[in-house]
């Protein structure tokens, strides 16, 4: 049987596995739009531009950190230390504003400090070989305490209003937020690396194989290495929008994020293990997770509900695939031969 | 055995088996070692804070040290069950919270039920959270840490939603029986009762895992999954006992929460999870699997804890606990990677002499 049918299945195969592709993010998609659809309708005040500004802007910083994010775990890593990231910049910045220093010169101070601390955890990866959730979990703990460290339990608050209302202001009145702007550029940027590069199908390979990556000629401490100084960079500009937005610089900011980005990625179908997904399912999944939030907030279900939905929507989106692949080979195998 | 069929002489079986056993050896010393490392790192922390505050393990101080451990020392034991598979749970803090919501209501709601009953409840809530986990884990063959990060999630949830539909935002000492409150602070011989039931916990996960055939292949398939299946080991229901232990221990540390802080509202135990992961990290669980002790986990707890309490007897900023703490994993994890490479490099050399 496996002889006959042999030449038969392995073309539906390729078509099938150019056809998986497609859907890592347009399953997603698909949800987000529909849920999108149904809420305007049945859910009063969603659709307005009020709402949708606020749930964009709850949305840029996560969005912006799993882009760098996106591309780690691809390659078969993690970085759970980015909200640590977040609040160790938010405090360095409250820090050298509370001494005098003009933003124009902390700001770059921070993106230089978010570089050090992804490299820091790319080192402790690439050059000693250890493992990347290991690491994180303990810069987790490093970087968060270390914002602690530097500004305690006081918050820096008062920033110059030109950069707070301009953090929270939307462009020409339309209720989309200004940061919108900026964060489209770089997924552009990011969308492009990923899928339209060499360097982003070298990803793919690395996370799929890293020994057949490595020996096709693939850098891959280095490459994996820049990877972790981005979303270093990446996180501390996060920390300097979430500062300017909230107008508050705390050691405590953005505590947990971590959680709800990598909730975002995976729902967008990135797999854990590396080598699959696309930034169109992700960027969906961070828009759907926020959506429903905001969505069931309007129609005053309480927040306990909220997490049990990201929740079960999370485990939902791992065990789906299984359940359909399991379907599918189910369905093969009882085909009858010939 | 097997190097008695490789090798065709007579002598060369019972060298190649004495060198394995030396190897064997090494590595029991290494891990014997390493477990000494975090006794000797607590004992220098102890020293030197001894040294700024001679009070600082007087009678109170210490029983509130063990009183802090307890509840760090018995998740910790039970994650390294899970971790040792390969896997990782992070929804235990969420379980926590879950099972000492629920053992606070059912003793408020029947002021007479006897503590064990209360023990037993929390620990069965416990169970039932990591059966779900196990199960999603092991019937569906997903990430782990996928499944328990929206676990995670979904208890909590579930916790709030029954504490804000029940009208019982939180439970008050003041309503809790005076039975479970004098159990909290009960002592042995001067000892917290709470501290016992970890060392108890620990004494037996430990015994498990290094003596009992079924607690041995946890160990083996972390190290190797598929070989560990291709032996005809049940990874599916090893993997799924792990996740209902390490959730029914998570279920009896929120009873001891419960009895240790007496006042509960839903968000006990938040964030619990990294502190608990950390200190099977720092105690020489290799977050790959395959290797450490329940034992090594619990000295991590201990350390971790340790460090809490040891800072602002130091006149050090207790802001720099979370800054310590993760120092010392990045310390342990690279440590554990140095002493492997030298183990495979000294058994390398040993079997190059050897043959």
């Amino acid at each position: 049987m496996a002889v006959d049918t042999a030449p038969a299945p392995s073309a539906p195969a390729r078509a099938g596995g150019r056809r998986l592709t497609l859907p890592s993010g347009s399953v997603i998609s698909t949800f987000l739009v529909l849920f999108l659809v149904i809420a305007s309708f049945s859910v009063e005040n969603f659709a307005s531009s009020r709402n949708a500004g606020f749930l964009l802007l709850d949305v840029v910083v996560i969005a912006l950190i799993a882009l760098p994010l996106t591309l780690i775990v691809v390659t078969g890593e993690i970085d759970l230390s980015v909200a640590s990231v977040v609040g160790l910049c938010s405090a360095v910045m409250g820090r050298l504003w509370f001494a005098g220093l003009p933003l124009e010169l902390i700001i770059p101070l921070c993106l230089l400090l978010g570089a050090v601390l992804g490299a820091v955890n790319g080192l402790l990866v690439t050059k000693v070989g250890l493992p990347s959730l290991a690491v994180t979990i303990g810069s987790l703990a490093l970087y968060r305490g270390l914002a602690f460290v530097v500004l305690g339990d006081q918050a820096v608050a008062d920033f110059p209003r030109a950069w707070t209302t301009w953090a929270i202001g939307s462009i020409g009145g339309t209720g989309i937020p200004n940061a919108v702007l900026p964060l489209l550029v770089l997924i552009a940027v990011t969308a492009v690396l990923l899928h339209a590069t060499p360097i982003g199908r070298s990803l793919y390979a690395m996370g799929n194989s890293e020994d057949a990556a490595r020996f096709s000629g693939i850098d891959v401490a280095r490459t994996k290495l820049w990877l972790f100084v981005a979303a270093g960079v990446v996180s501390a500009l996060g920390g300097v929008f979430w500062t300017l937005r909230y107008g508050s610089a705390r050691a405590d900011n953005a505590a947990g994020l971590e959680l709800q980005v990598i909730a975002a990625i995976l729902l967008g179908g990135v797999s854990i293990f590396g080598g699959s997904g696309g930034l169109l399912g992700v960027l969906a999944g961070a828009l759907l997770l926020a959506s429903v939030r905001n969505a069931l907030q309007l129609v005053n279900v309480p927040s306990d509900v909220l997490n049990i939905v990201t929740g079960v929507l999370l485990i939902v989106a791992v065990v789906a695939p299984q359940v359909t692949a399991w379907a599918r080979t189910r369905a093969a195998r009882q085909r009858p031969p010939g | 055995m097997t190097t008695t069929q490789q090798t065709p002489t007579g002598a060369a079986p019972a060298a190649a088996e004495a060198r394995s056993r030396r190897g064997t050896a090494l590595a029991h010393r290494l891990f014997v070692v390493r477990e000494l490392g975090i006794l000797a790192a607590l004992a220098v922390l102890i020293g030197v804070t001894l040294i700024a505050n001679p009070r600082f393990l007087s009678g109170q101080n210490l029983r509130d040290l063990m009183l802090s451990a307890a509840i760090l020392v018995v998740l910790a034991a039970g994650q390294t069950m899970v971790i040792i598979t390969r896997n990782v749970d992070l929804s235990v803090g969420s379980i926590l919270g879950l099972s000492a919501y629920a053992t606070g209501t059912l003793l408020v709601d029947r002021p007479g039920t006897p503590v064990l009953v209360a023990l037993l409840a929390g620990t069965a809530v416990g169970a039932v959270c990591g059966l779900v986990n196990g199960a999603v884990v092991a019937v569906a063959k997903v990430p782990s840490l996928v499944v328990t990060l929206g676990m995670l999630y979904a208890i909590r949830g579930l916790d709030s939603l029954w504490a804000s539909s029940s009208d019982r935002l939180q439970v008050n000492a003041a309503d809790l029986p005076s039975g479970f409150k004098s159990f909290g602070g009960a002592r042995v011989l001067g000892v917290p009762v709470l501290f016992l039931i970890a060392v108890a916990v620990v004494l037996v996960i430990g015994w498990y895992l290094r003596s009992y055939r079924s607690g041995r292949e946890l160990y083996g398939i972390g190290s190797a999954p598929e070989a560990a299946r291709l032996s005809g080991i049940p990874v599916g229901r090893r993997v799924l006992m792990a996740f209902v232990v390490n959730g029914a221990l998570a279920g009896l540390a929120g009873v001891l929460y419960a009895a240790r802080f007496q006042t509960l509202d839903t968000t006990a135990g938040t964030g619990l999870e990294l502190n608990v992961v950390a200190a099977a990290v720092v105690g020489g669980v290799a977050i790959a699997g395959g290797t450490g002790s329940a034992w090594g986990a619990a000295l991590g707890a201990l350390l971790l804890t340790t460090i809490g309490t040891a800072l602002p007897q130091l006149g050090l900023n207790p802001f720099w606990r979370d800054a310590a703490v993760g120092a010392l994993i990045i310390a342990a994890i690279v440590l554990d990677r140095t002493l492997t490479l030298r183990l495979a490099a000294r058994l390398r050399g040993r079997n190059l002499r050897g043959s």
